[in-house]
């Protein structure tokens, strides 16, 4: 039924949008397209998978998944792009040099993993169904939905509302102003990173569980939507990522339900080609600049 | 307060500074003026750190900015209103100022908003907006404000005039004579030699990357010869 199937899509788009926030807040930030995020998403779902199969609670494993993506994500700004930064316009090198990071740690963990798709045990989130006007809702579904609303909201608190979160928009906004006013930009850019890579590894391990099926290529096909998702939401744009996320997550299990299954990709992408050939800046896109960047 | 001494400085392939001497004693106000070109803004984001300094000194009481990085050199108080305002025009008039007590980094502070608000009224009605709706000389007050907030010991100022309207012009310089009554020690880049002569007690005139003039203010002032020769005063009226 339709509002089930819409209940379904909230919770698909909500971890879309843990991942697609992280992604477009490095667009919004520094204008580069951070293409080893899919494989920070995975690393995530990795560290969980290894922390609970070595007798850890989920909760340990969720937070260590967390921690180790977001320390994961500033490496690759430091290795990858930092120099690069450094050297002026760079846009089209951070694409090939995160591109070549994401091979990297594929390889790796593709090494770890013997190439085996693994499974986090059968038992990890209890099987508690609730039933409630005519819904059915998992307690994992439940669990998806709190983490990825608790997380954004914290993420947008932090961003929005803290002091450090206002160097970090300020250092978008105007860099050299920045530090004239005492901003230390290369520590405001590790933060970001870690946030962006914390939010990519809480994907990672919601979407472990959901779908039970971990392995060293999980990323790639969610690095492809969270890239449509940017520029469907407006690139730079947090509210954008938000809004273009939930859209795809219902787009998606919509089409799954109602269409035949080999269409919902070629459906996903022909409806952001749509909303682009309407409005081509994104739906919250502005002309040349994110909600978190202003013009030099 | 200041004390730089043979600053030499290299930037985008040309040697901007050569051999520039230079001091600013606590509570003074010292204008830095010359034709543009000459190097006066090269000199400025050198003390900030922007620009690295080929060889010299840049004293500030027992430290030497020559080697700082610009976060640095504002959490020692030596902070900077760069030319053409630079406010983070994505964000409020508010947060603007918040921002610029970064800057402290745990110094005692001496303003805050409310003095800022008391000085430049206008932010006040304008601060829930948007730093970039305002007005170049809304901007240049808020610029200003920032470093206030940052307690500054010592104040640098790019070019606060250029591109505003002549009344406006007056009410940011009427400000800074406040400041200077309250005892701020400032050094002043100015292309308007009248106006950075009017507010300065000394002053030093940089050419090609050379001081070839310094005195006091007045005396400078009152020599319409060497005034009018480095400067071109006239094209100014």
């Amino acid at each position: 039924m339709l509002l089930q199937q819409l209940l379904n899509g909230l919770v698909v788009g909500g971890v879309y949008a843990l991942f697609a926030v992280g992604f477009n807040l490095i667009f919004g930030v520094q204008r580069f397209l951070n293409l080893a995020h899919g494989a920070v998403f995975m690393t995530g779902a990795f560290v969980a998978y290894y922390t609970v199969e070595a007798g850890g609670p989920l909760v340990l494993g969720f937070l260590a998944a967390v921690v180790s993506a977001g320390l994961l994500s500033v490496l690759i700004e430091i290795v990858c792009f930092r120099r690069l930064r450094k050297s002026g316009d760079a846009e089209f090198g951070a694409i090939l040099s995160s591109m070549g990071a994401s091979l990297v740690i594929m390889t790796v963990w593709q090494w770890i993993s013997q190439t085996q798709v693994v499974r986090f045990p059968f038992d990890t989130v209890p099987v508690v169904i609730f039933r409630f006007w005519g819904l059915r809702v998992s307690l994992l579904q439940v669990i998806m939905i709190v983490a990825a609303v608790v997380i954004v909201m914290i993420m947008a608190w932090f961003i929005y509302r803290t002091s450090f979160g206002r160097q970090v928009r300020a250092v978008t906004d105007n860099e050299k102003a920045a530090m004239l006013v005492g901003v230390n930009p290369n520590r405001t850019y590790n933060m970001t990173y870690f946030i962006s890579g914390a939010l990519a590894g809480a994907a990672g391990v919601l979407v472990g569980l959901a779908f039970n099926n971990i392995n060293y290529m999980m990323g790639e096909p969610y690095l492809l939507f969270g890239f449509a998702i940017i520029i469907l939401g407006g690139l730079g744009s947090i509210p954008g990522a938000l809004l273009a996320s939930l859209i795809f997550g219902m787009v998606q299990t919509l089409s799954i339900a109602y269409l035949p299954s080999g269409l919902t990709t070629a459906f996903i992408f022909s409806a952001m080609f749509l909303i682009l050939l309407v409005k081509p800046t994104g739906l919250m896109g502005r002309e040349e600049a994110g909600s978190l960047r202003g013009r030099r | 307060m200041l004390d730089i001494s043979d600053l030499e400085v290299h930037y985008d392939g040309i040697h901007a500074l050569r051999g520039v001497s230079l001091n600013v004693g606590t509570g003074e106000v010292v204008a830095l003026i010359g034709p543009n070109g000459a190097g006066k803004s090269t000199l400025i984001n050198a003390v900030s750190g922007l620009v690295p300094a080929a060889s010299g000194a840049i004293r500030v009481g027992n430290d030497d900015l020559t080697r700082f990085k610009p976060w640095t050199v504002s959490a020692k108080g030596v902070l900077q209103v760069p030319e053409g305002r630079q406010v983070f025009s994505e964000m409020t008039v508010l947060e603007n100022l918040q921002l610029g007590a970064t800057a402290l980094h745990g110094r005692p502070r001496d303003a805050g908003v409310e003095d800022v608000f008391e000085l430049f009224p206008i932010l006040e009605e304008r601060s829930s907006q948007l730093a970039g709706s305002l007005s170049g000389g809304q901007q240049q007050m808020l610029a200003i404000g920032r470093a206030l907030m940052g307690s500054p010991k010592l104040l640098l100022l790019d070019e606060p005039s250029l591109g505003l309207a002549p009344v406006v012009i007056s009410q940011v310089f009427a400000a800074l004579k406040k400041l200077k009554e309250q005892g701020m020690t400032i050094l002043l880049i100015e292309q308007n030699a009248t106006l950075a002569l009017e507010l300065s007690n000394r002053a030093y005139i940089l050419d090609q990357g050379r001081i070839v003039l310094s005195g006091d203010s007045a005396d400078l002032a009152a020599d319409e010869g060497v005034v009018a020769h480095y400067l071109g005063v006239d094209a100014e009226e």
